[in-house]
């Protein structure tokens, strides 16, 4: 049994802050908004990205600041906490569709005061027509535009309407040399800069860009300085008194300067950290190997007897709490994708040196320690496992897994260095990866990965081999056939790879079409200076500065393909128990099953509006009917009805992926390949490479909520299977046999990241034997090759929803006394019990 | 080995993986079907007929017991090597009971090893000496139980009385590599700190027996015994509680003051 190392005090004020920022509900400011719009109709005839700089800097020198009661690290977007400002010259027409249901909607509501939306209306009117946007939407052409807007086929949302985001930028260098090292650079590059160069004009617009960014970023600083200073002076406490003018020297001094301690270390990093999420909308902004570029700073002063463990514990328990202080408002379809508020700021510890000795310090464990004390979402924390990970590293990551936060997420060294290699990256810098995000590995600080480039739905397709390409009556896809007189299933087979091929091709469009409008709008001078070789070049990363670039879009829905052809390969074609025509009949009566609530209620309005439109008003009564109609599906037969549950009963019976048949999962590992194989082939305007990724992050539910009946027996409109697993309630072996499938994915070819959650009981992994025996399964997770996984520990709720829905539930692990077992497989008054206990535990 | 090891015949009614409370590391538990007792308080009441059975639960029946060859059974038991090798963990035989099969377990277990992979069972040691013999130096982990000292009361309880058991817990003790004594701790049978104080003394008897576990009586198996048309006798038990637990613990502990004595398996 293995002790857990670094249980270290958690200071009082840590809570308090904690408490402090979820006392309301995040709210939307306008102060950004309006000073963008000030700037741009001050700057029309500059250079883009000089216009970018010059409102970079007038936001920094007018936003209002604040230091929140407590804080040792100081620095916010908003005055509110958690709040957010926007960014109307990405787009701002979705917001002002949704001021009013804004507080209200179900996937991360925001507060929006009265005077906040007149402010915006004020301002909303300058951007018409000139947001990027506007510019994506024009280069993408009616047609794929309609694909991605209309046909629920993939998104691209994500940096249609934001800014990209998804980047680690060179924290190290800023902590060491301070952005006037930045400013000193840039000058030197401008002075050897030669006239004649025919890239002179634009090298000389971004450094001139990025001297002012920086500039801005110490002045913001100096504020912040000086607002401690005034606190300080008005503070009755000395204690506090005392904190207050050592922030105020931190500001003075950093990030101007190189850090002279662990404190300034700290504070520095987050101005970073959050400023780049001042000059863009983009998330996904990483802090990367923070252990690693830390530590430094940390054992210096631990050395020279400045700080204790539990002062610098504190000190990373406040970065913590801010990270969780910045936010973000999303469109409401956006928001469902993303749901949690979530910034995925992700923070990796653990892994290699680039020479290949183990990288782990005690900064490692203490960055696991303030996931405890804190208790947030954010930092998306994860960890990178190799051969040479520390047991006691493992095990207190395993503790923190424990606590049902969902984090860490563990990244294997063996799969992704390879990988980063076979897409060009050195052998040292793959040992120095990290994870931007979700979970798409880069090359820090040298890579524009635009890693979340897209989703992609690969169920849908499937439907559109149904019916022939069409889609709400309009043909969108290729015409592959009629279904019902396909005469074998290679004919199947190959009409669902010619629709995927025609749909790859689509997204790819639309991702480039995207990809062009960002550098003419939207350039990011700031965020550009920390990522090589933006400085070299003379370029934003949104022109293609940075050394290594990508687009990663993220396909969605394996364990469903795989399923339901297997399932049309079996029941259709081999054993011939159903023919073609019956199966097509079966999917679009929803085997014989009635929508959801939500659905129909949608469907109800629609189709009412629909006759309405056609002269033909509905009653109240005739509404009612349409939506019980729907609601039953009572259109369809009890016969008919009885005939689709036997079929249902079929293809339950079928084997299915993710329950360790190699035969099967060799055939999922085909379908997964069927999207990530031909990606590769294609290439960005920034020069770089497509690679796919395989993960919904929960975008799963949304998208599944567009997408009909699937053969394999999932009813219309529910979610998709959840990242690379199995569908939820099709494993029914155990975690083992579930991990051992996914492991046999082809995570090499999916180098945008996999993703593989499971679900487990606290109970499961209670008493310090269980954390042993969950590391040794995550290690043979890994040893089988699997890239990514993650751990839900779950919740009461969850075992309520377990109790209500156990067919999707089947492999969920509970320890029930002195034994662990499946919690669907127990008696009710058992379950109860153990509901009970958890209750009684509670935090 | 001798191919004829692999193709010994046995009847199992369930493999379960990822069992990682019975034994070290990570296991995958083989059901034996069939068993000389009777508990009554038995939680899988479908191993104890070595009859094939139909057992209806939640509305659904099916099929209890099924025949496999050794080649058969170990393929299915050996996915999880990889998870062995990283936890120190391998099979556990349980049941029914796998003395009750003796030339399928002794093949099962050779089979294992041959595979690299480690071996443990559950038992309740009523078996011939013979048995024992060809069976105990396959096996790298002994779970045994010991439910009850008196003789009549073990009768009552489980239809068998206790004496043979006793014996080969010595005789056991005296060939395996490592025994571990097991207890189900089921009210009015054996829950009185004297009847576990008397175990534990039993179990501390035996050379080489480190370890007594008390395991807290459960209901885990009640909706089963309806499934297969059988009445379920302790519906009016209560499980005991944790601090019960605690207090048999201490008894035990106070009796045999040289084993660990540990709650729950």
């Amino acid at each position: 049994m293995s002790e857990i190392k670094f249980v270290l005090k958690k200071s009082p004020r840590i809570q308090k802050l904690v408490d402090d920022l979820f006392a309301k509900m995040p709210e939307v400011e306008a102060d950004r908004a309006e000073l963008v719009t000030e700037s741009y109709r001050q700057t029309e005839d500059l250079p883009i990205v000089k216009r970018r700089s010059a409102a970079f800097r007038h936001i920094l020198e007018n936003i209002p600041i604040v230091i929140r009661p407590g804080e040792l690290i100081v620095g916010s977007n908003s005055i509110a906490p958690r709040g957010c400002q926007t960014f109307p010259e990405y787009s701002f027409e979705w917001l002002e569709k949704e001021y009013d249901t804004l507080a209200t909607r179900e996937a991360d509501p925001f507060y929006i005061s009265p005077e906040t939306v007149e402010r915006l209306k004020r301002v909303h009117p300058y951007w018409k027509g000139k947001t990027n946007s506007d510019l994506a939407a024009a280069y993408m052409g009616e047609e794929v535009l309609d694909i991605f807007l209309n046909h629920g086929m993939f998104t691209v949302g994500n940096y249609f309407y934001n800014g990209i985001g998804h980047v680690n930028v060179n924290y190290a260098k800023v902590i060491a040399i301070g952005y006037e090292g930045f400013i000193a650079e840039a000058k030197e590059k401008l002075a050897a800069l030669t006239l004649t160069d025919p890239g002179y004009l634009r090298k000389r617009h971004f450094l001139e860009a990025v001297i002012e960014s920086c500039e801005a970023v110490i002045g913001y600083a100096k504020r912040y300085s000086a607002l401690a200073r005034k606190e300080a002076s008005e503070c009755r406490d000395p204690e506090r008194r005392a904190e207050l003018l050592t922030i105020a020297d931190n500001c003075d001094r950093v990030p101007a300067k190189g850090a002279q301690n662990f404190w300034q270390a700290c504070q520095s990093f987050w101005f970073v950290q959050q400023l780049l999420q001042c000059e863009s909308s983009g998330h996904s902004i990483s802090p990367g190997r923070f252990d690693q570029y830390m530590y430094p700073y940390f054992k210096a002063d631990h050395d020279r007897g400045l700080i204790s463990y539990e002062q610098a514990q504190e000190l990373l328990d406040c970065i913590w709490v801010k990270l969780n202080d910045l936010n973000k408002v999303r469109d409401a379809g956006s928001a469902d994708g993303f749901a949690g508020y979530g910034l995925f700021q992700n923070l990796i510890v653990g892994g290699q040196n680039p020479d290949g000795t183990d990288a782990t310090n005690d900064l490692s464990y203490m960055c696991m320690e303030a996931q405890m004390h804190v208790r947030l979402p954010q930092p998306s924390l994860s960890i990178r496992v190799w051969n040479l990970t520390p047991h006691s590293l493992l095990v207190k990551a395993a503790s923190v897994t424990r606590e049902g936060l969902g984090v860490p997420a563990y990244y294997n060294d063996e799969v992704i260095i390879p990988t980063l290699m076979a897409n060009g990256a050195t052998l040292e810098e793959a040992r120095d990866y990290c994870i931007i995000g979700c979970v798409e590995p880069q090359v820090p600080h040298k890579t524009d990965g635009w890693h979340d480039a897209a989703f992609f739905n690969m169920c849908r397709p499937l439907e559109l081999v149904f019916s022939n390409g069409m889609d709400e009556g309009k043909q969108i896809g290729p015409r592959t056939g009629e279904v019902t007189e396909m005469k074998t299933f290679e004919e199947f087979y190959n009409a669902y790879l010619a629709q995927m091929d025609f749909f790859i091709k689509a997204l790819v469009l639309a991702d480039n079409a995207v990809d062009m409008a960002h550098p003419v709008r939207c350039p990011l001078p700031f965020q550009s200076c920390m990522v090589d070789d933006c400085m070299e070049r003379g370029k934003t990363m949104q022109e293609g500065g940075a050394h290594y670039n990508f687009t990663g879009p993220q396909g969605f829905g394996i364990a469903n393909v795989a399923d339901s052809l297997l399932a049309i390969k079996t029941l259709v074609f081999d054993e011939k128990k159903i023919s073609m025509a019956d199966y097509k009949q079966a999917l679009a009566d929803n085997f014989g099953e009635g929508f959801g609530e939500k659905k129909s209620r949608e469907l109800t309005v629609k189709i009412a509006c629909d006759l309405e439109k056609q002269g033909k008003p509905v009653s109240a009564e005739q509404i009612r009917k349409i939506y019980e109609v729907l609601r039953e599906n009572s259109t369809v037969s009890e016969e008919q009805k009885a005939k689709y549950r036997r079929l249902l009963d079929m293809i339950e019976a079928l084997p299915k992926y993710g329950n360790d048949i190699p035969e099967v999962d060799a055939f999922a590992r085909k379908v997964g390949e069927i999207y990530t194989a031909p990606l590769m082939q294609y290439r960005n305007p920034r020069g770089g490479k497509f690679q796919a990724g395989l993960y919904p992050v929960s975008a799963n539910v949304p998208l599944g909520y567009q997408t009909g009946a699937t053969p394999d027996g999932r009813l219309a409109y529910t979610p998709v299977a959840d990242g690379i697993g199995p569908m939820a309630g099709r494993d029914t072996k155990g975690p083992t046999a579930t991990a051992t499938s996914a492991a046999r994915l082809n995570h090499y070819q999916a180098s945008n990241g996999t993703l593989f959650n499971q679900k487990f009981h606290p109970s499961a992994l209670a008493g310090e034997a269980a954390l042993d025996k969950f590391v040794a399964y995550l290690r043979g997770y890994f040893d089988q090759k699997g890239m990514h996984v993650q751990y839900n520990v779950v919740s009461r709720e969850t075992l309520l929803d377990a109790q209500a829905h156990p067919e999707q539930y089947k492999g969920l692990v509970v320890r029930v006394a002195g034994y662990s077992a499946l919690f669907t497989t127990l008696s009710r008054s058992l379950q109860d019990d153990i509901i009970s206990r958890t209750e009684q535990r509670g935090v | 080995m001798e191919e004829e090891i692999y193709q010994r015949r046995g009847r199992i009614f369930d493999v379960q993986r990822y069992s990682i409370h019975d034994g070290p590391g990570i296991r995958t538990i083989l059901f034996l079907k069939g068993c000389f007792l009777r508990c009554r308080w038995c939680c899988n009441p479908e191993s104890q007929s070595y009859e094939i059975q139909q057992m209806t639960l939640g509305g659904k029946t099916k099929t209890v017991g099924r025949d496999v060859t050794v080649r058969e059974l170990i393929d299915e038991a050996a996915m999880d090597r990889i998870y062995f090798e990283r936890s120190g963990g391998g099979i556990t035989l349980s049941g029914g009971e796998c003395l009750a099969q003796p030339e399928f377990t002794e093949g099962i277990l050779r089979a294992a090893h041959e595979y690299g992979i480690t071996t443990a069972i559950e038992t309740t040691g009523f078996a011939p000496r013979e048995v024992l013999d060809r069976v105990i130096p396959h096996v790298d982990y002994v779970l045994m139980d010991v439910k009850h000292m008196d003789c009549g009361k073990h009768a009552a309880f489980t239809g068998k009385p206790n004496d043979q058991i006793l014996a080969n817990a010595k005789y056991i003790a005296s060939i395996a590599r490592s025994l571990t004594i097991r207890t189900p701790v089921i009210p009015n049978f054996n829950d009185t700190p004297a009847e576990i104080a008397a175990i534990s003394r039993f179990a501390a008897s035996l050379p080489g027996v480190t370890e007594h576990h008390l395991l807290p009586y459960h209901r885990l198996g009640q909706d089963k015994y309806a499934g297969i048309g059988r009445n379920y006798t302790l519906s009016h038990l209560v499980p005991p509680s944790e601090s019960e637990m605690q207090r048999l613990k201490a008894a035990a502990e106070s009796a045999a003051p040289k084993l660990k004595i540990q709650i729950g398996g």
